[in-house]
């Protein structure tokens, strides 16, 4: 089993590929870190686990699809 | 009302007039329905003072389709409707095709039009879409929503 990380929009761009793969990762932000090499997160950055907006510190399971985008549409986030 | 979806998410441009005839053809019972609001967002040409040429519209295929669907369900459950319908552009979009289409079916308009405005104002804020502008120089990413 692993995780799938993917990323969309201006967050693709920037960390320049729009899906990896993990053998782990303990919690979401840590998904990002090793995704993305430790790159900051941007405040703004949206996340979601299997298409469910979660917080950064929600623990991802083995199997979980880890999703990272900015602000949808351009516009503020209301969950 | 039925369990359906009432959310499509298209590659190609729609009439958003058309889909609304069609829908309320095929999927409502005549006679029934008092008030039929609709919103249709377009693209402009123009955006924060500059010239827009054309826009990418990307999305994440699958929690879109979730989201609109739970935007439906949120409205139905608020409001006494009888059906709802969203229809959004992904892709290349030129200026002047339709890019959204909010439809409500109720009894009586003040329903319709709540619900209608709820329906766009949750996509706008909640469905994972990202706008790219085309501009006469380069490219850029949609940071701002228009207030409503």
């Amino acid at each position: 089993m692993s995780i799938t990380v993917k990323f969309f929009a201006r967050l693709r761009e920037q960390v320049g590929h729009a899906e990896l793969t993990l053998d782990s990762a303990g919690d979401v932000q840590s998904a990002w870190d090793q995704a993305t090499q430790n790159m900051d997160m941007p405040d703004n950055t949206l996340c979601a686990i299997n298409m469910e907006y979660v917080d950064a510190s929600t623990r991802v399971q083995d199997g979980d699809e880890v999703a990272f985008f900015p602000p949808v549409t351009g516009g503020s986030h209301a969950r | 009302m039925p369990d359906k979806s009432h959310c499509k998410i298209l590659n190609e441009p729609f009439d958003p007039w058309k889909e609304t005839q069609l829908y309320q053809q095929d999927q409502l019972e005549q006679g029934k329905y008092g008030a039929t609001a609709s919103f249709v967002g377009t693209m402009r040409d123009f955006n924060q003072g500059d010239n827009v040429t054309s826009m990418t519209l990307e999305h994440y295929p699958g929690m879109t389709e979730s989201y609109l669907d739970k935007i439906c369900e949120e409205a139905r459950q608020r409001w006494n409707l009888l059906d709802c319908l969203i229809i959004h552009r992904v892709g290349e979009i030129q200026p002047n095709d339709p890019i959204v289409l909010t439809v409500v079916w109720s009894a009586h308009r003040k329903e319709a039009f709540e619900a209608c405005r709820y329906l766009m104002e949750e996509l706008k804020s909640r469905a994972p879409f990202w706008k790219k502008e085309g501009l006469d120089e380069g490219h850029r990413w949609v940071d701002k929503n228009t207030p409503g």
